[in-house]
């Protein structure tokens, strides 16, 4: 029961589209502070529209090879959410979080090498 | 008169006790990795894909909304608690679906795998660390 690479792709694509959609979240919980009619901000329902196609890219790489595989590659997620938040946002990068960045890293390319 | 004090937003609810975020976060833990078996369960049924069919498969939609359902409350439970503390609990997620694989999909459990779950998992708790408010 391999895992194929498309599938591994296609869940790293989910990742990322998924942590275009967190930032839009962002972007639309920023305008919350202006009152609750702003829940709905076209920022939001752009976040909310990435998602969902996020999760379809989601189906699609897990429907052929191992979900003990392919799931680990969700905390992508944590490292895209870094490098958009130095970008987008500004947030400090500390040496810390680089600790960390690398550790998830490492910790898929060994799922993968043993997939 | 307003004062600037005054018109910054309050928080609206009554904030949960550590203890509270805790438990909720815990149970989101094992919702998703819940969702994620049945969305597994549900696309691992298709041999191929269409709009019908996709709707109409009971296990991939109950997984679908099980993710949402279980999003929703982790956003709350993330609201008052302390990162540092709830982030390595978020990552029990991989724990969960890694052994949850093993028993329904039949996946073997290497060495490599649970390395590199546990080298995750301390990236996680790191990453709550460096995100902690100081």
């Amino acid at each position: 029961m391999k895992t194929p690479v498309s599938s591994i792709l296609l869940v790293f694509v989910a990742s990322l589209i998924g942590s275009f959609g967190a930032v839009f979240l962002k972007l639309g919980a920023e305008k919350l502070r202006y009152g609750l009619r702003h829940l709905i901000s076209l920022q939001a329902a752009f976040g909310v529209a990435l998602f969902l196609l996020s999760s379809v890219f989601f189906a699609l790489g897990i429907k052929h090879g191992q979900l003990s595989v392919l799931y680990p590659m969700v905390s992508l997620s944590y490292v895209w959410a870094l490098v958009w938040s130095r970008l987008f946002f500004r947030e400090l990068l500390t040496k810390q979080k680089f600790i960390a960045l690398g550790m998830i890293l490492f910790g898929i390319a060994l799922i993968a090498g043993s997939r | 008169m307003i004062s600037p004090a005054s018109s910054l937003p309050q928080p609206q609810h009554r904030p949960f006790t550590r203890m509270q975020s805790i438990v909720l976060v815990f149970i989101c833990t094992i919702l998703g990795a819940a969702a994620q078996v049945l969305m597994k369960t549900g696309v691992n049924g298709m041999d191929h894909l269409n709009l019908m069919r996709v709707a109409t498969n009971i296990p991939l939609m109950s997984g679908y909304c099980l993710y949402g359902v279980n999003t929703l409350l982790l956003m709350l439970a993330l609201r008052d608690g302390e990162l540092s503390m709830l982030y390595p609990i978020i990552a029990l997620t991989f724990v969960w679906v890694t052994m949850l694989s093993a028993y329904f999909f039949g996946e073997p459990l290497s060495l490599g795998k649970i390395a590199g779950i546990m080298v995750i998992v301390g990236g996680v708790t790191v990453m709550g660390r460096a995100s902690a408010k100081p």
